[in-house]
């Protein structure tokens, strides 16, 4: 496989309903060793063999960083999805064997930081648990904000709270609770890094008015796995293997390219790290670009893609693959 | 295969040598008869066996000599070792690294016992025997980086990976090249790399800079870089030129094969799990010229890299005043032949 992670034999070892859409999974390394270290904030990606399909998503890991005898990782239900999460929550049984790849993390702490002020948003809370765990165990400063639709739906809330107290502040959608970003970057102090994880307004929202505010980019962090999109199915040319592959309607091009048994490369399949940026041929039609890496400019260009959530409409879209 | 130690000096008498063994292990640089900059990264894997790369972290001959050398270079200046506060956790990460590998790749000279956090570290070759607990610093006698990297060959840079780029937050660098940690502490993949010529407009450093943020947890990497030295000097640092750059002026036809040693640095790069940092040691192989001409294979195909070698590169890599004077003696042993591919011995 081209992803730069190894990978890893699990058992599946204790699956929790934590509300009416969210799943915990646990899993432990299937020859009873402890699982590699990792660091708050790194994900791993799952891989689900569905009949003759092969899915593979990322997961924030949860589960504390301190202990590796098991991780953990959280799977929220969507049922609109290409089947993902839909395979983990009703073909997962405890007991059952996955491959993972090795911890990766795209969305590291800055360990310089006087303070971490973090900021999460509905499932968007799984890589605040591990970093939090990392963090209290040495005295580091945080702070979390979390928003979550509603008291039913807040995953972990009650948890974090016992276990965080004062550093945790929870809002409800329902109740007409919402984080009041511009009043709480305005009060940091120098030194604090700010992080963000949860639906798109939300990053953007917390990014632009972190950078309104004067906080150097370096200082905002953001995580977004974007899970490839579905759509109308598309001719792709494949110039360096000599192949014409058709992407299906819940297929992602880069999921094309596997079954199509080229070896392409990435890291996230989820638009964020750059691993699977792919050179465009020619393209007759237009591209629809969903990712998080190339600029503005490259997507207007056309001379690139990322085909782990990109698509395209049109003729024909010849890729150097 | 157990290792016979050497006693022997890198300053004032120099007695450092190579063994006929170690000449056969040593990690010779030239594919081919010629020379061109490049990134040359591969994954440092699969090493082949009685060679330099068969373990994680090589220990041959020099060891015990290179790490007292590397004493000496900190009693007497203890800025070569730095850690900006933040990358404690990361040193905690190459202790752990380079004591699992290392007592897994040579179980006859180091052990590592772990309960929990109680560990117990044993290293026959230096003669410690080493109580501590994982994550307290006051247990060792040094940081974690320094107590580990006082026990380990090659100088290490501790890389922080922040916003796409990579710093040199910490390090251990008493065997450089003409560089200097003092001056580097704190800087970015692209300020600590600004003085090289040519290689920046081909772009590859940008290229270079992806690959290293890309690199993962289990999955090493590692490429060579080469330079020539005079006298099996290690700390060949800025801060000592005084000392050895008049060296250059003392090589001559009669003593040029003793004098001038080819110096290869094998760099690995390495993520480390628990702060997403980069270790990236730089192991330094020094060998005499005469050394290396004796295998033949060796001794043709350095004399023809080094002939044809562009003047601005000689001139960068530091040897352009007495490259004639070496590639003439050198030239006696080049009968023209053929080389083979690759570069094992033959
Ligand atoms: S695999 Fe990470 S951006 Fe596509």
């Amino acid at each position: 496989m081209s992803a730069g992670t190894g990978k890893l034999d699990v058992l599946v070892t204790d699956i929790k309903p934590i509300n009416t859409l969210v799943k915990r999974f646990q899993f432990e390394r299937a020859d009873g060793r402890p699982l590699p270290n990792f660091s708050g904030g790194a994900h791993v990606v799952v891989e689900m063999k569905d009949d003759d399909r092969m899915r593979l998503n990322p997961y924030s890991l949860m589960s504390s960083p301190l202990d590796t005898s098991h991780y953990a990782i959280s799977v929220r239900r969507d049922d609109q999805g290409r089947g993902g999460s839909l395979f983990m929550h009703n073909q997962v049984a405890v007991g059952d064997r996955l491959v993972i790849s090795y911890p990766v993390n795209l969305f590291a702490l800055d360990l310089r930081a006087s303070k971490h002020l973090m900021l999460a948003g509905g499932i968007g809370i799984t890589p605040f648990m591990a970093q939090m765990a990392q963090l209290a165990a040495n005295g580091s400063n945080f702070e979390l904000h979390y928003s979550c639709r509603s008291r039913s739906l807040a995953s972990y809330a009650q948890e974090i709270s016992a276990h965080y107290d004062h550093r945790i502040h929870l809002y409800y959608d329902d109740e007409g609770q919402q984080i009041d970003i511009s009043t709480l970057l305005s009060g940091q102090a120098l030194g604090t890094q700010v992080y963000v994880c949860g639906p798109r307004g939300m990053i953007d929202a917390v990014c632009s008015q972190a950078t309104a505010a004067g906080w150097p980019d370096q200082a905002i962090h953001f995580e977004e796995f974007i899970t490839p999109p579905t759509g109308k199915p598309f001719k792709v040319r494949l110039a360096r293997s000599d192949k014409t592959i058709t992407v299906g309607e819940h297929q992602s091009l880069l999921e094309a390219i596997e079954a199509a048994g080229i070896d392409a490369p990435y890291l996230c399949r989820g638009g964020a790290c750059g691993q699977c940026e792919t050179d465009v041929l020619s393209c007759d039609g237009s591209m629809l670009h969903n990712d998080h890496w190339l600029t503005e400019d490259q997507h207007a260009s056309e001379k690139k893609i990322m085909p782990c959530v990109s698509r395209f409409e049109g003729e024909l879209l010849e890729l150097d693959r | 295969m157990s290792i016979q130690f050497k006693q022997e000096t890198f300053r004032d008498d120099f007695t450092f040598s190579n063994s006929p063994e170690q000449i056969q292990r040593f990690p010779f640089p030239f594919d081919k008869d010629s020379f061109m900059y490049s990134v040359n990264l591969e994954p440092h894997a699969d090493g082949r066996k009685d060679s330099a790369y068969e373990a994680s972290f090589d220990v041959d001959e020099h060891y015990v000599s290179e790490m007292h050398d590397r004493a000496l270079v900190l009693d007497e200046d203890p800025l070569r070792c730095q850690s900006l506060p933040h990358m404690t956790l990361a040193g905690w990460d190459v202790l752990e690294l380079i004591m699992t590998e290392k007592s897994r790749d040579y179980p006859d000279l180091f052990t590592l016992e772990r309960k929990g956090n109680q560990c117990h570290w044993i290293n026959r070759p230096l003669e410690i025997d080493q109580h501590f607990t994982f994550g307290d610093e006051t247990t060792l006698p040094h940081g974690p980086m320094e107590y580990i990297t006082r026990q380990a060959q090659g100088d290490f840079c501790l890389l922080d990976q922040r916003n796409d780029n990579l710093w040199m937050d910490a390090g251990i660098v008493t065997t450089q090249a003409d560089w200097s940690l003092d001056f580097d502490i704190g800087m970015n993949f692209f300020e600590w790399h600004a003085p090289v010529p040519l290689a920046h407009e081909m772009g590859i450093f940008q290229r270079a800079l992806k690959f290293l943020l890309n690199i993962q947890q289990g999955r090493p990497a590692r490429r060579l870089n080469w330079t020539l030295t005079i006298n099996p000097r290690l700390d060949t640092s800025p801060e000592n030129y005084h000392k050895w750059g008049i060296d250059k002026a003392t090589v001559a036809p009669e003593n040029v094969g003793d004098k001038v040693h080819l110096r290869v640095e094998l760099q690995t790069f390495w993520r480390l799990p628990r702060s997403n940092a980069l270790l990236f040691p730089i192991r330094c192989y020094l060998i005499k010229m005469s050394e290396l001409v004796t295998v033949p294979k060796w001794g043709r195909r350095t004399h023809r890299v080094l002939r044809d070698i562009p003047p601005e590169l000689a001139d960068y890599k530091g040897f352009a005043s007495y490259r004639d004077t070496l590639v003439a003696w050198l030239s006696q042993y080049d009968d023209g032949e053929k080389t083979s591919p690759g570069v094992w011995p033959e």
